[in-house]
Parts: structure tokens; C-alpha cells; sequence
């Protein structure tokens, strides 16, 4: 089912917020998971993993490495899911 | 010889979330054993309820993503480690002359298990990509090295239940080999998970005693069923006695030497004649210049099996004759359960209070003591004298001894 681009993010923000602690507030458009928000690859792979899951898409690994804003995240998964 | 103290102590355990809480509780003869309440005790209908959980839970202690990026039993390691460091005054030496030698039993066991869990319920996609980091047996001392930034060498040493005491062993031939100048040694456990707990009562190891947990861990009792499984952590820091002096470090006590010996008797009994624990004892006080006769003071490996109890006592008996029934002996476990590779590492840490502070450690529910092992067991703590000689035995299955020396500095 899909869902809104703001549906996503708070999903995001809380798969986000569970894995390191970053908090919900901090995950917002604009960000860099690396730059801004101090997430590192395995922490990132960790959150596709549960994004997959929960979002019910599939990410495949060398698109992994293209998201690297939250923006990124969050359009290719509204994407996959329409 | 080279003289090795410690420095530094550091622990987390059913009795409590530090070193000192945990000694503190011990001597009120405080049992850590309590009734699980995960659902899974009654799902799998397990013949064991109970189980000394820590009293703190690593998740109240640690940051996300620490809690996220270990095993629960590298966690505990850490937490010990981190107060153990601290205690020590967290030493400034050079980085690659700190070196780790970390025990475990088992490993990231609630990892692997959950990762399986996953991989059958929603497949390979969904298994985790620390699954491996977090359960490889090396994983607790990797994350110490991580944390406290040491560079000298994580090792890991792994032999069952006498692993922490053997890590304490390797530990004073590190620093005697020059090889570093402070150890950073100890053990962890954490396997309160139902596989574990079904494989242990499957070879009627644990005690079934569902309708009094604190009761049921009780070392030497003639009605001993079993032994109870504990799970934490237990940190010492080592270093020469020159060396803590130099920086004037605060001393609790000498670990004077080790040895480890192997029983190649049978893959989960010990030899009923002891004879390979009465070799790692012997051997232990040879390393450490110092005579049976020595002795004033034990904290015993005592599980609480049937048999293991009376296989320690023999060689006890072997090494000591008839003099062992006036030598105060400890069985700690009475109140933590059974750490497996965390649990030489805990009575190691019980020793050196002992020792520090010249008092006995309690031993619990010691109501109708077995004829059969005929020793002083300290029911209640009891003062020591001045010049204490103390062992620490440990042996797991695999037939490994392990025993240190303990003495007054």
C-alpha cells in the first residue's frame, strides 16, 4: 500500500531512531545520513534491512549506496511502493 | 619473580550493576536466582524457570547504539570493563601496552539464535548485517580494545567454565613476558535463552528447583540438584606491582601466579579423582612461590552438582589432606548461579575483596551439609587474617582446570 512522502519519513525516522539513537526530530528532508546525522554503513545497512521490511519494498544493494539523504530514502521508497 | 597486582575492578552480576553493589549484596547473603518472566519459559514449557538475570540491565547503562551493535554478553563486558578502567584511574601508558585477554564460554549466542530465528521466519534478506561481528566468540574483547581504545592485543580465551580464571592466569604471564604493560582481563556470559537452558537440563546439569529459585543454587548441601545458570560480567586490571607503584595506583591485592591443566577424562565429568584439578592447584602455587601449607583461604569452583562438588573436593583433599577441613572455603555461586566463562572472572573478583578486605565470602543455603566433603564452608561472612594465601578454582567441561593465587600484598 503506499503510503505519503511524510507517511514514510516518520516510519523512517523511527527505524532510524531505533537502530542509533538519533532522534525522531533530527531525521527530517534535507539531512545526510552521514554528514548530518553521523550514521555509518553499517548502522545504514541495518536500516535498509528494516526499511524493506517494514516499507514492504525491496532495496537492492547497489541502490543502497545511492541513498544518501533522507530525501533520497524517502523517495525511492515512495517509488518502489506505487 | 615478577610481582603482579590488581588495580582495577569492575563487575555486573544478578547481585548487582557494579562491583560494589555486587560484593555488597553477596555479604548480605543476597541471592541474585529469580524466577524468568520471558514468555518463552512457559511457551517451551522448560523444566528450568529460573535463572540469575543482571540486576541492571545493559539497556539502562549503555547507549542505543552500543545496545544495537553487541551481544548481550559483550555488553556486559563492556560495562565491566568501562568501571574496572576507571577504577584502575584509567592508566595513561601508551596504548599499544594495554592488552585485553577476555574469556567467554560461549559467545553471542542470543545473536546467532535470533539471527536464526530470522532467517527461518522471514528469510535471508532480513538477517542482519552485524549478525557475524556480534557473535563471533571474540567479539567481547574486541569491543573492549574498541571502547577503551587499547591497541596491545584483544585475545580471547575460551575453555568453558574455567575460562575467566583462565584469562586471569594468561594475564600475569603477559605482564612476566614483558609483553605489555597493564592486562585488561576477565570474563563474560550471557545464554539465559531457552536452547541453552533445554540443552543443559537435557544432561540434568541445572537445578529444577521451580518453586524456590534463591534456594536452589546450594553448593556441598546434601540435597544439591544441579547448578544454576547466572549470567555478567567480571573485570580485573593487572599490572606489576613496580608499575602501579610507579603511578601511584591504589593496590587491592597480588594475583601471584596460575597454571591450567587439562583432565582428558571425559568431555562434561570431571575425573573422579581429581587428579588434574589437584595438578592446576598444584602447579598454581608452584607459579607462584608458595606451598600448599600456604594456603589459608579458597573460593571454590562448587556449581552445585551431585558430582562436580565432590570431584573439586578430592582433589582439594589430594592437595591438601586432612588440613583442607580447616581452611575456610567459599562457594559464591550459592548466590550469583554459574557465569560459565564470566564466572572464574566474578569469584576471582570475590577473591580479591576477600583478600583486600580480609573477610569470607558468605555461602548460601547450606542447610544439611554432604558428609562426603567434609570442608569449612563460610556460612556467614567471616574475618580472615592478616597474610592471606587465597586459591580460585574453575573447571569446565572439556576437562579444563583452572586455578590463581590470591595473596595480601
Amino acid at each position: 500500500m503506499a503510503q505519503s512522502k511524510d507517511e514514510v519519513l516518520a516510519g523512517l525516522a523511527a527505524l532510524v531512531n531505533d537502530e542509533t539513537g538519533v532522534p525522531v526530530e533530527s531525521v527530517v528532508f534535507g539531512k545526510s545520513f552521514a554528514d548530518d546525522l553521523d550514521i555509518d554503513s553499517i548502522s545504514m545497512m541495518t536500516i535498509v534491512v528494516n526499511a524493506e521490511e517494514q516499507f514492504d519494498v525491496k532495496i537492492p544493494d547497489d541502490k543502497v549506496s545511492e541513498l544518501k539523504t533522507v530525501d533520497d530514502a524517502v523517495n525511492y521508497i515512495v517509488s518502489a511502493q506505487s | 619473580m615478577t610481582t603482579i597486582v590488581v588495580t582495577g575492578i569492575g563487575a555486573t552480576s544478578c547481585l548487582g550493576g557494579n562491583a560494589r553493589d555486587t560484593w555488597e549484596a553477596l555479604l548480605r547473603r543476597e541471592s541474585g536466582i529469580r524466577l524468568l518472566t520471558e514468555e518463552w519459559v512457559e511457551t517451551h514449557e522448560l523444566p528450568v524457570k529460573f535463572a540469575g538475570r543482571v540486576k541492571v540491565p545493559a539497556t539502562e547503562v549503555l547507549e542505543r547504539i552500543e545496545i544495537k551493535r553487541l551481544d548481550p554478553s559483550a555488553q556486559l563486558a563492556v560495562i565491566a570493563a568501562r568501571e574496572a578502567w576507571a577504577d584502575a584511574g584509567a592508566p595513561t601508558d601508551p596504548k599499544e601496552r594495554v592488552l585485553v585477554d577476555f574469556a567467554t564460554g560461549i559467545g553471542g549466542l542470543n545473536t546467532l539464535l535470533d539471527a536464526w530465528d530470522v532467517l527461518k521466519e522471514k528469510g535471508p534478506r532480513r538477517v542482519l548485517p552485524m549478525t557475524i561481528p556480534m557473535l563471533m566468540p571474540n567479539a567481547a574483547a574486541a569491543a573492549i580494545s574498541m571502547d577503551l581504545q587499547t591497541r596491545g592485543g584483544a585475545r580471547t580465551c575460551v575453555s568453558a567454565c574455567a575460562s575467566g580464571t583462565e584469562s586471569i592466569s594468561n594475564a600475569v604471564d603477559h605482564l612476566r613476558a614483558g609483553i605489555a604493560d597493564v592486562v585488561i582481563c576477565g570474563g563474560t556470559e550471557s545464554v539465559i535463552h531457552p536452547l541453552p537452558i533445554a540443552a543443559f537440563a537435557a544432561m540434568h546439569a541445572l537445578s529444577t528447583r521451580n518453586d524456590d529459585p534463591a534456594r536452589a543454587s546450594r553448593p556441598y548441601d546434601k540435597d544439591r540438584d544441579g547448578f544454576v545458570l547466572g549470567e555478567g560480567a567480571a573485570v580485573l586490571i593487572l599490572e606489576t606491582k613496580e608499575h602501579a607503584e610507579a603511578r601511584g595506583a591504589k593496590i587491592y591485592a597480588e594475583i601471584a601466579g596460575g597454571s591450567v591443566s587439562s583432565d582428558a577424562h571425559h568431555i562434561t565429568a570431571p575425573d573422579p579423582e581429581g587428579n588434574g584439578a589437584a595438578r592446576a592447584v598444584l602447579d598454581a602455587l608452584t607459579n607462584s612461590g608458595v606451598t600448599p601449607a600456604d594456603v589459608n583461604y579458597i573460593n571454590a569452583h562448587a556449581t552445585s552438582t551431585p558430582v562436580g562438588d565432590i570431584a573439586e573436593y578430592t582433589a582439594l583433599h589430594k592437595v591438601f589432606g586432612d588440613r583442607v577441613k580447616e581452611i575456610p572455603v567459599s562457594a559464591t555461586k550459592s548466590a550469583t548461579g554459574h557465569l560459565l566463562g564470566g564466572t572464574g572472572a566474578l569469584e576471582a573478583m570475590f577473591t580479591v575483596l576477600s583478600v583486600y578486605e580480609k573477610i569470607a565470602a558468605p555461602t548460601l543455603n547450606l542447610d544439611n551439609q554432604d558428609e562426603a566433603i567434609p570442608l569449612d564452608v563460610v556460612i556467614e561472612p567471616r574475618p580472615l587474617t592478616d597474610s592471606i594465601v587465597a586459591i580460585s578454582n574453575s573447571f569446565g567441561f572439556g576437562g579444563h582446570n583452572a586455578v590463581i593465587v590470591v595473596k595480601s600484598i
